[in-house]
């Protein structure tokens, strides 16, 4: 049953990455959901640095690299930041409870598993496992977007999506251009919430201005949530 | 040496599972009190505290019934019997094939049962809020903990728990995930059971925030005593539990002699000491959570139990 | 024995007949004594007879044929040992109901409308495991069925009462023409109605699964299985309590008997889907049930909503049989197959037991309200101590015998990494996960409902003044009660007779009792293997009872034994009314909010007086059952639509008629004429 430490250090960071999709389903509260992202882009980290070194791909840990400093550090503090300076409401709202949310979690954990292996005798187990939980981590991802109505807890969701991409390029053995797409990904991923915010900093204050937005500061009061 | 006689042993078990008890309970306040800056009282205390209680009157409402004034004895005994039965410091004992997991999950259930209905016994608010908040705490509780249990034995076919700790102190250490999520589920069903934060204060004064305190609220002297005694009982079955199924090791073999089952009960009082500095700190650190979060909590400790059932199969199969 | 058996049916056919007459001729009181200690008798012999041919084991099955039916088709009976142990189930809850209906019986409004039907409806429960043609149990089917639907009918004048009878029947004749089709299908093309030759020549493809199917709708409308349910809560409580108590505790379980019998005998092997199916079906009524049992304020609906709930855990247990029969996991069917039998067995018992309290409370109090009772085990001494024997055995507590069965059924789950089929491999954890949630839920629904009627202060003034009901009612709850814990301590009384039954149904033996009883069988019930799983309800309870008189020797010796009285913890502010303990939609509060809101759409609004006002605060919560609305609802709007446009289909003139007439028999000739 055991195939060696490297299988069980691998399975351990990717079920990891796996829980802490629960886990971001299960926060009420927006600080939560950046801290657990944090977490989740830690472990990422983690699994593609230990793939770099079992695999002895040392592009990998550029990947980590990439996963670590900009996911796991400078977006959730940058959203921290915009956060709390345009107030924004900071209680998770959900479309159905957050048990719902979490069995539907677990439906679509069985799918991945359902799906991957039944047709994948032929690959080794570690491959199959880690396949699935990309996969799932994905799924995971996706029911976050569309069970969640703050746009910011809907941006979480994408970029869970995202380390679960991650997770399966770089559990693959020698597969291409990781590095290259994880750069292309995080650009992606800035803009949309560069853009994001923009928007609704323009609904918000009809400009976009940011000088004019400093003339609100001491006079205006802030929107308690 | 011969190895003892197994009655002793199963006896010897009744007895130390009742003796040490109010010493974990002890210094689980204690490691709390020092945390929060506080010296705290003395890990002895809750002997004297029971001592105490027994001494008093018993005071009664006029309107309690035999079921109140019987409760309290059969909550304690089987709790008491439910504990004695988690092996703590040798493997099997004669009585181990009478009640496996589930058995020990009914055993507790039972327990529950009859400290429910005596909170409602006498017919305030505040016995209708323990018991009521306490049956949905378990309806949620009870299956996350059959769930880990459904992991473990499918994982063994058997849910006996002497032949769980053979297995697994037969295979070489590896990080099994299943079993991380069933160990995790567990602690949340216990921290739910035990009535410890985030779920309930055990520590609290404000009706309006209890749980297992407003079930208890009427009683007195020895009853309460004996009620008091089940709760610290119940924290070192979880305890007990979670050592025994998912750290066994240092565990005595069936036909020990004296210096492995030295050795056994030396590393029993080790693992639940650390689990209960490790449950202290655990207290300290995080909120208490609104009644109705309390399900999702336990929700989700039912969906990981099930998950780990899941990912057995992921592990497992060919 | 088989013809101890047909005598007494026959002697409780009678008692139907002569009731009436005797109520006219002689008095009220000797009818009614007539009646059920008759009844009582019959059922006696009948049982015996039955657990003797099973216990015996001289033959295994006994063939009788009546000169009765059809011109063609004799009706045939025959006693197996599949019958033997419905037989058993039915006639020691009709002795019981027999017993407590001397008692009930008095207290029931319109006796004349109880006492004929009541011996009938045992009768067609007794003949329908006997059946061994599908005219004979059909016939015995639809006679259970009116029987049963009289009886609802006998407390016709309350308000409600009328739509429930109507509804019952409605779904009755559903469920029977269902039977009737299946049984139509079953016969194939030959046309032998009898079951020895539809054992012989089981169908396959398209007509094995339209029987099915039709087997499911019409066995399981009739058990109570999800979606075809929502009559159940509504026709079981209108009924007389010894009523209710035999169609929820007996009734359903011979629907089962249907159906195993069909499944897992005439139809020789239909795959590991319709197992599935079971499985999907049990889940569902098991979560269901429970969930609407906690939501309910009248004792009897409550009642009758676990009945869903313990008929799902049965077809759990069924489905989990024919997956391992098909997987040719003999032991693990065995198994299975046990757990359910024995819980058919256990959840008569106990079901009956709780209607016989209800009745009980009916009788004290007047009411069947749970927010109307309270304090009543000052008052019910000892009905209150039967009941929590009740309650405690069907909340699965050890050492009762709800346990054995649910532990039986855990085990059977976790045999599921076996199975071949990746869908059984995740939906049997899956239904596992929702049974042990049904079985918490169900815990935490009989501490509400044995809290808020028995302990507390009363809260009416009826709870106030009840009295102890008679000997008779009494008598019939002890037995039961003992019954419980009798099963559940030495579990070997009732799996010892059902092994031959289990070996016959799925093919293999319960691998412990493979070789026969042993003493340390009857002790320890460790199915699959020693040293692996067990469980002893003799030592657990023994042990309890050593360790709970040695504490309370303990703590009289180091304790004092003072004890005073005096007033209820009140925080400072005493509240003089009963009105401020907690009412059984407070205590279902948190529950309702967990799962209610998701699954009923429940919705609470509390309308609160401003200061100054005098009228009292209103708590209205709002239920929908998504069964109802889903599917009954439409069907009932789709029957009135067509109902109305056919109505003018009886206003016709004479020579409309006389056209509709020969358009038929033009169709039926054209009909012969083509499939020449």
């Amino acid at each position: 049953m055991l195939y060696g430490l490297d299988f069980d250090i691998a399975h351990t960071l990717g079920t990891s990455v796996l829980l802490l999709s629960f886990a971001l389903l299960y926060q009420r509260r927006l600080t939560g959901v950046l801290e657990a992202f944090a977490l989740q882009a830690v472990f990422v980290a983690a699994a593609a640095a230990w793939q770099a070194w079992s695999q002895d791909a040392p592009h990998l840990y550029i990947t980590a690299g990439i996963a670590l400093g900009f996911k796991a550090i400078a977006i959730p503090l940058a959203l921290g930041h915009i956060v709390r300076k345009l107030g924004i409401h900071r209680t998770v709202e959900t479309v159905v409870g957050v048990n719902l949310t979490l069995l539907a979690g677990v439906a679509l954990v069985a799918l991945s598993i359902l799906l991957v292996f039944p047709v994948t005798f032929a690959s080794g187990n570690v491959a199959r496992e880690n396949l699935t939980l990309a996969l799932s981590v994905v799924l995971l991802g996706l029911l976050m977007m569309i069970t969640r109505r703050n746009a910011v807890t809907q941006v979480i969701g994408f970029m869970s999506l995202e380390n679960g991409l991650v997770l399966a390029a770089v559990g693959v053995k020698g597969m291409p251009l990781v590095v290259e797409g994880s750069v292309a990904f995080s650009v992606l991923v800035a803009f949309i919430i560069f853009g994001m915010f923009f928007f609704r900093i323009r609904e918000r204050f009809d400009t976009l201005d940011l000088q004019y937005l400093e003339t609100f500061r001491g006079d205006r009061q802030v929107d308690r949530p | 040496m011969n190895a003892t006689s197994p009655i002793l042993l199963q006896a010897l078990q009744f007895v130390l599972v009742l003796a040490v008890a109010p010493v974990i309970t002890g210094i689980s306040r204690k490691a709390r009190s020092r945390l929060l800056g506080r010296v705290g009282p003395s890990i002895f205390q809750p002997y004297r505290d029971i001592a105490k209680l027994l001494r008093k009157d018993v005071v009664m409402a006029e309107n309690a019934s035999w079921l109140y004034r019987v409760a309290p004895y059969l909550v304690f005994a089987l709790m008491w019997l439910a504990t004695a039965l988690v092996p703590a410091f040798v493997v099997r004992h004669p009585l181990s094939p009478a009640a496996d997991l589930i058995a020990l999950v009914g055993l507790l259930a039972s327990s529950r049962f009859l400290l429910a209905l005596a909170g409602m016994d006498v017919g305030t608010s505040f016995g209708g809020i323990g018991s009521s908040r306490e049956m949905m705490i378990s309806s949620l509780a009870e299956p996350a903990m059959l769930m880990v249990i459904f992991t473990m034995a499918m994982f063994v076919h058997t849910t006996s728990i002497p032949s769980i700790v053979d297995f697994v102190l037969g295979r070489p250490v590896g990080l099994r995930v299943s079993f991380a999520l069933a160990v995790i589920s567990l602690i949340m069903v216990g921290i739910a059971e035990t009535g410890r934060i985030p779920i309930d204060n055990p520590a609290t004064h404000l009706e309006l925030t209890m749980v297992h305190e407003a079930m208890v609220l009427e009683y007195s002297g020895r009853h309460l005593a004996l009620i008091e005694a089940a709760a610290m009982l119940k924290l070192l079955f979880y305890l007990s539990l979670i050592a025994v199924v998912f750290a066994p090791w240092g565990i005595a073999p069936a036909a020990a002699t004296g210096p492995q089952l030295a050795w056994g009960a030396a590393a029993w009082l080790g693992k639940i000491v650390a689990g209960t500095l490790a449950l202290a700190v655990f207290e300290v650190s995080i909120a208490k959570m609104r009644v109705f979060r309390v399900a999702e909590f336990l929700g989700g400790a039912l969906l990981l139990g099930l998950l780990g059932t899941i990912f057995l199969y992921v592990s497992q199969s060919p | 024995m088989l013809t101890a058996i047909l005598v007494a049916v026959a002697a409780l056919f009678c008692l139907g007949v002569l009731a009436p007459a005797v109520r006219a001729g002689a008095s009220g009181d000797i009818a009614h004594d007539l009646v059920y200690l008759g009844s009582a008798l019959a059922c006696l012999v009948a049982g015996s007879a039955a657990a003797w041919f099973l216990v015996g084991g001289q033959a295994a099955s006994l063939n009788a044929t009546l000169p009765m039916g059809l011109p063609w088709l004799p009706a045939q009976l025959r006693i197996d040992s599949l019958s033997a142990w419905f037989l058993i189930v039915v006639n020691v809850i009709g002795f019981a109901a027999s017993v407590y209906g001397k008692g009930y019986g008095r207290h029931v409004d319109e006796p004349g409308r109880v006492l004929p039907f009541f011996p009938a409806f045992l009768a067609g429960m007794n003949l329908v495991p006997l059946a061994d043609d599908a005219f004979t149990f059909l016939l015995s089917w639809e006679f259970m069925s009116v029987s049963s639907w009289l009886l609802v009918l006998a407390n016709h004048r309350q308000p409600g009462n009328a739509r429930a009878g109507m509804i019952y029947l409605v779904m009755a004749v559903f469920g029977g023409a269902c039977l009737l089709l299946a049984f139509g299908v079953l016969a194939g093309a030959e046309g032998t109605y009898y079951f020895a030759d539809m054992r012989a020549h089981p169908p396959t493809g398209w007509p094995a699964a339209i029987a099915l199917l039709l087997i499911v709708l019409g066995t399981g409308s009739k058990a109570g299985g999800v979606p075809l349910h929502a009559w159940l809560p509504i026709a079981h409580p209108a009924a007389p309590s010894h009523v209710s108590a035999l169609m929820s505790g007996v009734m359903t379980k011979v629907a089962l008997y249907g159906l195993i019998r069909v499944m897992f005998d005439l139809m020789g092997d239909p795959g590991w889907g319709w197992g599935a199916v079971l499985l999907a079906v049990g889940a569902v009524s098991a979560l269901y049930g429970i969930l609407s049992a906690l939501l309910q304020d009248d004792v009897k609906t409550m009642l009758a909503c676990s009945t869903i709930e313990n008929i799902g855990i049965i077809m759990i247990g069924l489905g989990l049989a024919q997956v391992f029969r098909v997987s040719g996991l003999g032991a693990l069917a065995a198994l299975a197959a046990t757990a359910a039998l024995l819980h058919v067995f256990n959840h008569a018992l106990m079901k009956t037991l709780m209607f016989f309290v209800a009745g009980a409370l009916q009788t004290a109090t007047g009411t069947r309200a749970l927010e109307r009772m309270g304090g009543l085990i000052q008052r019910l001494p000892i009905t209150a101590a039967l009941a929590l024997a009740g309650a405690a055995a069907i909340s699965a507590l050890p050492p009762f015998n709800g346990f054995v069965s649910e532990w039986m059924t855990f085990q059977a789950v976790l045999g599921s990494p076996q199975l071949a089929q990746w869908p059984l491999r995740f939906g049997v954890p899956v239904t596992g996960a929702v049974l042990a949630l049904a079985a918490a839920l169900a815990a935490a629904c009989f501490v509400r409902a044995y809290g808020i009627a028995f302990l507390g202060r009363p809260r009416s003034p009826e709870a106030a003044s009840a009295h102890e009901v008679d000997g008779w009612m009494r008598a019939a709850m002890a037995g039961l009660a003992a019954l419980c814990l009798a099963v559940g301590v030495l579990p070997m009384i009732a799996i010892l007779p059902l092994s031959q039954v289990v070996a016959d149904l799925v093919g293999s033996p319960l691998p412990a009792l493979a070789d026969g009883p042993t003493l340390s069988a009857w002790v320890w019930l460790a199915p699959l293997e020693q040293g692996y799983s067990s469980y002893s309800g003799l030592v657990v309870f023994l042990t309890a009872v050593i360790v709970t008189v040695s504490v309370v020797a303990g703590v009289h010796r180091l304790a004092n034994d003072r004890v005073r009285r005096g007033p209820p913890w009140d925080c400072g502010f005493p509240d003089p009314t009963a009105a401020a303990q907690y009412t059984a939609s407070s205590f279902a509060q948190p529950l309702r909010r967990v799962f209610g809101t998701l699954i009923f759409r429940a919705v609470e609004r509390v309308d609160m007086p401003e200061p100054g006002e005098t009228r009292p605060a209103r708590l209205e919560v709002r239920l929908t059952d998504p069964a109802w609305v889903a599917l009954y609802a439409p069907l009932i709007a789709a029957v009135g639509w067509i109902t109305e446009r056919a109505n003018p289909l009886q206003y016709l003139t004479i020579r409309r008629y006389l056209s509709l007439v020969f358009m038929a028999l033009i169709l039926l000739l054209s009909a012969v004429a083509l499939s020449r």
